[in-house]
């Protein structure tokens, strides 16, 4: 059963239609990845996954569940992770700071419970937590950055430390948008493998959305493609690959 | 000599009551970017709620100022519930607007309650001045300076570790990425304007035990824009700094130039200052460089 599904997802911005009648389900343990020209609709979908935008028409459903009205910090607290095209780091805060607040997410943060909160499962809690923080710095190899300000990083750094935010989080599944933009050749590979090994000893669902074809190709295990808020074609790499629609979206069509 | 020391140190003591105030600004404006024109009026009402619980119910001091607290709180939740979390997305004039208008609506509301006497509270502290040295304080400004500078340092310390703390200036910094690590941050809106109102309704309580209430207190709430445009607008350190600026300009200012003049420089100088310093640093002296000025 899919983890993930979108069905006749449709989102429009007053009378600017953005995203039509878009379906898909990402299976459990897969990296599923969304490309397109600019401006087709990748980081709009995201942001219906994540709650950010209310679908015109549609619905999404995550872990079994319809979450089609959920708001986004109940998604998150659900399972679901994300990180943002442009850096969203906490500028002010350290790379420890950012990742404790990705664990935040285990915990409720209902405003009488986080005022008065200093229970006995206080000390219990924050141990588990170092645990879940420790562990994350180790996987990405970030030690020897942890107590620097995120905003002093390069940015490939930054990227990294964003991702083990929201693998701080535990999540079920990880939406990435563009995780490579902008990196060099040596930081792309990195993150390449990053995501692969997320995907294979994290048990983690991987639906991301790049522009390099050739971390696409070489990590997806199926593509969706969209073109001006449409679906247009779904499969293998290689199979997206050759479709004559997306050859069409990418190179532009000859003129008979 | 000697006049200088008494003046810094009464205007550190009353700099710190200001500090406490603008902490009540900066909270809501950091965490929801609104600019809270009606800080003035949380003082006020947070004054007279003291003199409700203390004067006209009879309940001991420190009960009294724990209700002051509770109410307060209640205070901001309402009106961040019933009024502002409506304005969300609208244009920042149109909620400045609204915030204007609540600090009238507040006012009139505290004549129509309290009426407009002039009011005080029974003495609290011992009625002997301080003396430190060479230097006399009154009794009122050295208890409310002290407990101005507790309830800033409660509130430093919420914000560096409570876990609340922490989700606010997540919130503060980036809302979407907040709201993916499972904040709610409409939540934290309306612990910002709870955390808001408490911290102006306890500088309120100290300015009204020093020099009584009436429902134009909050007036005095026009002080903390200097406070906090000083120390920007988003900086709880920078409203701390700010708060002990404003204080030690106005005495220093007043002491020495009031006798020449007539009186009214105690006023004028902290924005004579906050001019100076606005020409030179347009983000205050701790503000983030992309804040959108009014």
């Amino acid at each position: 059963m899919a983890i993930l599904s979108v069905d006749n997802l449709s989102l429009s911005f007053g009378g600017l239609s953005v995203l039509n009648d878009i379906s898909f389900s990402v299976n459990p343990g897969e990296i599923f990845a969304i490309i397109g020209p600019n401006g087709a609709g990748k980081t709009s979908i995201l942001n219906c996954i994540g709650g950010f935008y209310k679908p015109s028409a549609g619905r999404i459903s995550f872990d079994g569940k319809d979450i089609t009205r959920t708001s986004p910090d109940r998604r998150a607290a659900r399972g679901l992770a994300r990180t943002f095209q442009n850096i969203a780091l906490f500028r002010g805060m350290t790379v420890l700071d950012n990742i404790k607040l990705g664990a935040h997410a285990h915990l409720k943060t209902g405003l009488l419970r986080a005022l008065a909160y200093w229970g006995p499962a206080h000390r219990e809690e924050m141990t588990l937590r170092e645990q879940v923080e420790q562990d994350v710095i180790d996987f990405l190899e970030i030690e020897a950055i942890r107590k620097q300000a995120v905003g002093s990083l390069a940015y490939g750094l930054q990227k990294r430390v964003e991702l083990a935010r929201a693998l701080a989080m535990h999540p079920k599944v990880l939406l990435m948008d563009e995780p490579v933009a902008g990196m060099n050749a040596e930081e792309t590979e990195d993150m390449a493998r990053f995501v692969l090994d997320i995907q294979e000893e994290r048990d983690i669902t991987v639906v991301l959305i790049e522009h390099d074809m050739n971390v696409i190709m070489d990590i997806s295990d199926r593509v969706m493609v969209v073109n001006f808020g449409q679906k247009i074609a779904e499969g293998t790499p290689d199979e997206v690959q050759s479709h004559p629609e997306v050859i069409k979206a990418y190179l532009g069509q000859k003129k008979d | 000599m000697d006049i200088l020391a008494q003046l810094i140190v009464s205007g550190i003591a009353v700099g710190g009551v200001y500090a406490l105030i603008a902490l009540g600004f900066v909270v809501i404006y950091k965490a929801t970017s609104i600019i809270n024109f009606a800080t003035g009026e949380f003082m006020m009402i947070g004054a007279y709620f003291f003199y409700t619980f203390l004067v006209m119910v009879g309940m001991p001091p420190i009960p009294s100022f724990l209700m002051v607290m509770l109410c307060s709180a209640m205070l901001g939740l309402f009106i961040e519930r019933a009024i502002l979390r409506h304005m969300l997305g609208q244009p920042t004039i149109s909620i400045v607007m609204v915030t204007i208008g609540l600090s009238s609506i507040l006012m009139g509301l505290a004549e129509m309650i309290w009426s407009t006497d002039f009011k005080n509270f029974p003495p609290l502290f011992p009625r002997a001045p301080i003396i430190l040295g060479d230097i006399i304080i009154r009794s009122n400004l050295f208890w409310g300076f002290i407990v101005a500078m507790l309830a800033v340092a409660a509130f430093a310390l919420l914000f560096k570790y409570a876990k609340v703390g922490v989700a606010m200036r997540a919130t503060a910094g980036d809302q979407m990425a907040a709201f993916s690590m499972g904040i709610n941050v409409r939540t934290m809106f309306t612990v910002a304007w709870s955390l808001g109102a408490i911290a102006a309704a306890l500088g309120g309580v100290i300015i009204g035990n020093i020099g009584g209430i009436q429902p134009t207190l909050g007036n005095i709430g026009l002080k903390i824009f200097p406070v906090v445009i000083l120390g920007g607008l988003d900086s709880i350190a920078g409203a701390v700094v700010g708060g002990f600026i404003v204080g030690l300009v106005e005495n220093i200012a007043g002491g020495y130039l009031d006798p020449y003049v007539g009186g009214g420089v105690k006023d004028l100088a902290p924005f004579v200052v906050l001019v100076l310093i606005l020409l030179i640093k347009p983000y205050g002296l701790f503000g983030k460089e992309d804040i959108e000025r009014l």
